[in-house]
């Protein structure tokens, strides 16, 4: 059985912001599923009991003063963009 | 022979006498890559402008300079961040971020210690793979057969090393990708305890498992250069403010009573009996030092590759989401709105292994799938962190091979993600404990291609990981075999 279908692909693919042809959604599709079917195996453990590891060190929320410093030179920073106007990076229209 | 034949110790000691310059060592590394690059293929950018100035300015100051690295060639992998100089990931999305406006922690440290940066080393694209094959701009061979791959994804740094184009390199290991290219190429690669050197500008993949790492040709070059990027540093909230030992005193050649677990997992199916074999033999040259081992079980191993390629994917979906085409890299030609800008910006900038994590990640990550997938790892990920944990309790130190088999064939799994990413199985463990190991050669396969032996050790037991594998490596020859590239001796 699959556990993905090719709508789904195109689904998680519009979510990741990845315009994929018709072809690639065929090969996506067999091969999240092969790679989906793999990780199955996880359910044969038991893990109702098991607390979640987000992250092997036990750090608690790291806090540092807030206060203003020089970082980056605004004009260098537009400067490795593809598009900038007036100081401020330039993309096409937000609206469709 | 090699003027990179000699130790790091042995180099500072010829500078400081002014035997050599510093002129000679930079000069050196470029004859070596303009003579055998070609065929191996490590580096993506070189730095030799810059490097050549920065020698001359070091060699003013030789014999009254004691920085730790002092004129030594370095080759670093590109996703660790280098101010001005091109760092592109091996992505055709980077392919123009030739002016990057800051220093990775690491790259600072360097800077500090005085070594001089060669160049910008090949890998699979964003740390993804383990062939080298997934560069965007060329594969990366392995400088003892060309037709065989370095490993992944720091391909280029080790096989940099192996090649004699440089003294060492940095690499940065998520699942494996330091140590496996350091065991494909025979050389010495290390995984640090997560944390325990800042990830401050290295380009993240799985921030979670993500450590950069040395890769030298001896174990004692190695812990000199963990001594020199190691620690806290408050540009990485997750970097540990866990005091740095010298490492290099840790190296007494004595095992005398140490404990070795071996787990039957690592030595189980999918292991070669070559493979096998080395570290059996490895074992019982331990055994004539002075320790013992023992057999134990790693009972949750085979669940690692699945746990791995979940969490690592999700980390990695929501990680290069930064790649927009809206502050820097390369952006679609003519899109009409935003919202087809960034989705074709990033199609056509992102290979296709890359996409298919990036697709895994985000399933996994969606509405309705989250908990059973990757919960359900991060669950799995604690009973791994446990085996660990538990074994550790009673051992010194794991080992067990690094790799299933020695290097491949180039184009032999590149085809076929799951075979490529079972590859992985004996060091992805490592990187879900947060653990560190460290991978030495330990052996030839009858093809002549290196074996590597990896031993793992506590959280921050570097020093007893160091010690071990210095003893093994006083105690053998391995590392001190060459390949010969185009006909050269290295």
């Amino acid at each position: 059985m699959s556990r993905i279908s090719k709508e789904q692909v195109k689904h998680v693919a519009n979510l990741a912001r990845l315009a994929i042809s018709e072809d690639e959604a065929d090969l996506f599709t067999k091969q999240l599923d092969d790679i989906i079917t793999y990780a199955e195996q996880l359910n044969e453990l038991d893990t109702s009991d098991v607390e979640p590891t987000t992250h092997v060190l036990d750090l608690k929320n790291v806090m540092r003063k807030d206060e203003p410093k020089k970082w980056l030179e605004k004009e260098d920073v537009l400067n490795n963009a593809p598009e900038h106007q007036d100081g401020q990076f330039k993309v096409p229209s937000i609206l469709e | 022979m090699s003027l990179f034949d000699y130790t790091l110790k042995e180099l500072q000691e010829k500078l400081h006498k002014k035997e050599i310059s510093v002129t000679d060592l930079v000069e050196e590394s470029y004859q070596r890559i303009e003579a055998v690059d070609g065929e191996v293929k490590a580096f993506l950018t070189l730095n030799k402008e810059a490097a050549l100035k920065q020698a001359e300015e070091l060699d003013a100051a030789r014999g009254a300079e004691s920085a730790a690295l002092f004129g030594l060639p370095i080759g670093v992998k590109d996703n660790i961040v280098t101010k001005g100089l091109r760092t592109t990931c091996a992505s055709q999305f980077l392919d123009n971020f030739r002016d990057p406006l800051y220093d990775a922690t690491v790259v600072e440290k360097l800077a500090q210690a005085k070594s001089v940066t060669i160049g910008k080393l090949n890998m699979d694209e964003f740390a993804m793979g383990s062939s080298n094959e997934n560069s965007s701009y060329y594969a990366t061979r392995n400088p003892w057969n060309t037709d065989y791959v370095p490993g992944g994804s720091s391909g280029g740094s080790a096989a940099s090393v192996a090649a004699g184009e440089v003294f060492f390199s940095l690499g940065s290991d998520t699942g494996g990708s330091i140590r496996q290219p350091a065991a494909f190429c025979g050389v010495v690669g290390l995984k640090p305890t997560y944390g325990r050197v800042s990830r401050f500008g290295l380009v993240a993949f799985a921030s979670s498992l993500d450590q950069i790492g040395p890769i030298t040709r001896t174990v004692e070059d190695n812990a000199f250069l963990l001594e020199t990027i190691a620690g806290y540093d408050k540009m990485d909230s997750t970097s540990a403010d866990v005091d740095v030992p010298k490492y290099t005193e840790a190296l007494t050649g004595d095992v005398k009573g140490l404990r070795i677990a071996v787990p039957k997992e690592y030595l189980g199916e999918g292991v070669t009996p070559e493979v096998k074999e080395a570290v059996m033999n490895a074992l019982k040259k331990y055994e004539e030092l002075g320790a013992t081992w023992e057999e134990v079980s790693l009972p949750h191993s085979k669940y690692a590759v699945a746990t791995y390629y979940l969490l690592a994917s999700s980390e990695a979906s929501a990680n290069l989401a930064r790649f927009d085409g809206v502050r820097y890299g390369v952006r679609t030609q003519n899109a009409e709105t935003m919202l087809d800008m960034f989705k074709r910006s990033r199609s056509e900038g992102f290979g296709e292994e890359v996409k298919r994590r990036i697709m895994l990640g985000t399933f996994a990550l969606s509405s309705g799938y989250y908990d059973a997938y990757y919960k359900k790892a991060q669950q799995v990920r604690t009973l791994i962190k446990r085996d660990f944990e538990s074994v550790l309790e009673n051992y010194d130190v794991v080992i067990g091979p690094t790799t299933p088999t020695p290097a491949f064939k180039v184009g032999e799994k590149v085809d076929d993600p799951l075979t490529m990413y079972a590859n992985d199985i004996l060091t992805i463990p490592v990187n879900l404990a947060g653990v560190p190991g460290i991978s030495v050669p330990c052996g030839f396969s009858s093809d002549g291609l290196p074996i590597g032996l990896q031993i793992i050790g506590k959280h921050f037991d570097e020093s007893t990981v160091y010690r071990t594998a210095h003893a093994f490596e006083q105690a053998t020859d391995f590392h001190k075999q060459r390949p010969s590239i185009g006909g050269a001796q290295a």
